[in-house]
């Protein structure tokens, strides 16, 4: 065996490249549970390409046979079911998973400096994570995928001048058609996994180069023993590749559970507007993107003030846009002397804690009718607006307030 | 949004119909149990009988049905296979799409997924909430489901009955059926032959259903171990970590 990784070794850094990202690479030892969810997402992500490959197989994009060909999966392909579930609310869990993972950069700091390049690869795949599910959701064919396509297609329409333009050569029709399906299709299986792969690769490489942050945020390198390696670091493989296995375990069993017991998770994961087909004459009475897509759905929604110029809609779509893109800029927003919320002030930790509640408050006011009421006193369209002011607050203020916000001073070694 | 909702509906479709079918709310209760093998046998036989007729169920194949039903393959072909030659065929309507276009205005809706878009208890109520009205083209309307196309095809069960409103503020208000002529069934007979149906069609809209919690315990079963065995194999390995 040894003389053939020596071969191998000679003409490709098999060892080598093994040492650095696993047998060598020294990750801090004080992870906690929020650490998981980057593994985590490794193995979601690969069960989507094996079960998107197996639905592949099956699956038909022609608008008069891919609603009967979802049913053949579900009912004639022998664990046809299996695989659909595991890809419909495996799509679910990837957004869980990646939100939490995000969550965990804003309270630790993974988004400071040296690892703004690891935080923007990031931001790209959260992008791209959000097309591929976009252009997957149309590909069932049922009523709520057609029109929720319809509607966001149509939002490039706001664009001035070239908007109308835009959204027919995203559809190649007129309308979402057979050509939209066709083409939502290539994307799906095609563009987006390639993308999302590469965006991988490099947010890995981008991650190993300056190292994994942890809950101190302190930096491990800076302190190494006489061989060189940090004091505080262990190689992640043994120590993190068993210590994932078990997340991934609690994890994957929460998933399964779902797969078998919920798959439609009341209407959350799988919609029941979508189990009847498209119907271009006939909308459902609430047209609502899933559930990951629903804080920016509010967002464009909350913009309702047509004395804008230009009109509603098209600041709709800018706010919209403008509330994935503020993300990117977190690194050079974030003005803080420390990293982790352990050694924050009350301001950054009060702020988050707005976000977050403000983040599910617009996700949840996304899936209702803006203008009834379904929290308390206020309208939904009202409660949202409040959510947009709150939402861009955060960001926008946080150069004053990260400043201001009394800190405590960060260790040089981790906190035992 | 409305706005930019109603620009879109303006500009790409010549006509809309917003799905009807009423709210979700004062729905009766059915109850679903998929082990029940006698009473999805009883639905099936009621589904093909008269739902067939019109609608399909052209995602399911007879085979598949008789397989989880227990039903004989004897049984299957003499008694619910009217619209196919082999057991392996998908289960279509009898009834032509062109016609029906004609006869009843719009196509029946395939009838395969319809417990997964409309829920059990709408099935339940829609097909109980039938009554005579003359206004209508089918002389049947539906108080879960006005101006409804579809005729009560069960009225010889359920006998031919009326619908008493009366003006509450301005609005309609129900206050009540009141039987005309008593039907082939009493009416816990007839709310029962509905359950068994409305249990059938749950069943057809999603036959994994009879799989999936049996096999998913196993497979949680065997995950909680695994995970169990992980947490171990952690703890032992990270044992000399300080």
């Amino acid at each position: 065996m040894s003389s053939f990784i020596r071969w191998v070794d000679a003409r490709f850094p098999l060892t080598k490249v093994w040492k650095e990202h696993f047998g060598e690479y020294y990750a801090p030892k004080n992870f906690n549970f929020l650490y998981y969810f980057g593994g985590i997402l490794t193995v979601i992500l690969i069960i989507q390409i094996v079960t998107g490959i197996i639905l592949t197989m099956h699956y038909k994009p022609d608008v008069d046979l891919a609603f009967a060909s979802v049913e053949y999966i579900m009912r004639d392909v022998p664990a046809g079911w299996f695989v659909r579930y595991l890809h419909s609310v495996g799509a679910s869990m990837i957004f869980i998973a990646l939100y939490v993972h995000m969550f965990r950069g804003l309270m630790y700091g993974s988004h400071r400096s040296p690892r703004e390049l690891v935080w923007l690869l990031g931001m790209l795949l959260y992008v791209a994570m959000m097309a591929e599910a976009f252009f997957g959701y149309l590909l069932p064919w049922g009523n709520m995928s057609y029109w929720g396509a319809q509607v966001i297609v149509s939002l490039f329409g706001a664009i001035p001048f070239v908007g109308e333009g835009l959204a027919q050569w995203i559809r190649g029709d007129y309308v979402i058609s057979d050509a939209t399906l066709n083409r939502f299709f290539a994307f799906h299986v095609i563009l987006l996994p390639l993308l999302l792969a590469l965006l991988i690769y490099l947010h890995i490489v981008a991650l190993h180069k300056v190292g994994s942050n942890n809950p101190d945020g302190v930096e491990i390198k800076q302190q190494k023993d006489e061989n060189g390696k940090p004091l505080d670091g262990v190689p992640f493989h043994p120590y993190y590749t068993v210590k994932d296995t078990f997340g991934v375990g609690v994890f994957l069993t929460i998933y399964l559970a779902i797969v078998f017991f919920l798959p439609e998770f009341g209407g959350w994961f799988l919609e029941k507007d979508n189990f009847d087909p498209a119907d271009i004459l006939q909308t459902p009475p609430d047209i609502v993107p899933l559930w990951y897509l629903t804080p920016y759905y509010s967002i464009l929604r909350a913009v309702t003030f047509e004395w804008l110029p230009g009109g509603a809609k098209l600041w709709g779509v800018i706010a919209m846009g403008a509330a994935i893109v503020i993300f990117f800029f977190l690194p050079w927003l974030d003005r803080s002397r420390v990293r982790s919320i352990r050694y924050r002030g009350w301001m950054y930790k009060t702020m988050l804690t707005l976000f977050v509640i403000t983040f599910v408050m617009l996700g949840y006011l996304g899936t209702k009718n803006p203008g009834h009421v379904d929290l308390i006193w206020l309208k939904n369209v009202t409660w949202a607006q409040i959510g947009l002011v709150i939402y861009f607050a955060f960001f926008l203020l946080m150069p004053i307030y990260t400043r201001l916000d009394k800190t405590h001073p960060e260790p040089d070694r981790l906190v035992k | 949004m409305k706005k930019l909702l109603g620009l879109l509906f303006i500009l790409m479709i010549p006509t809309i119909v917003v799905a009807s079918g009423g709210s979700d709310e004062n729905l009766d209760t059915a109850h679903i149990d998929l082990s029940d093998t006698k009473s999805l046998q009883r639905g099936a036989r009621t589904f093909v009988n008269y739902c067939l007729s019109c609608h399909g169920a052209s995602y399911m194949r007879y085979e598949r049905m008789a397989k989880d039903l227990k039903i004989s393959d004897s049984l299957l072909r003499e008694n619910l296979m009217f619209t196919a030659d082999k057991p392996g065929e998908l289960m279509t309507t009898a009834m032509p799409a062109d016609g029906a276009k004609q006869w009843f205005g719009v196509v029946p809706p395939d009838l395969s997924v319809t417990a997964r878009y409309r829920r059990p208890d709408w099935i339940y109520t829609y097909l109980r909430s039938f009554y005579l009205d003359e206004s209508s083209p089918t002389g049947w309307d539906n108080l879960v489901f006005p101006n409804v196309a579809m005729p009560n095809v069960l009225y010889r069960w359920q006998g031919s009955r009326i619908a008493n409103f009366s003006e509450v503020n301005g609005n309609k208000h129900f206050d009540g059926f009141e039987q005309l002529q008593p039907g082939e069934m009493t009416g816990e007979e007839f709310d029962l032959a509905i359950q068994d149906l409305t249990n059938f069609m749950v069943y057809l809209a999603e036959p994994a259903k009879l799989v999936r919690y049996r096999v998913g315990l196993w497979v949680i079963i065997f995950m909680v171990i695994f995970t169990i065995f992980a947490y171990f194999l952690y703890k032992e390995y990270w044992r000399d970590v300080r």
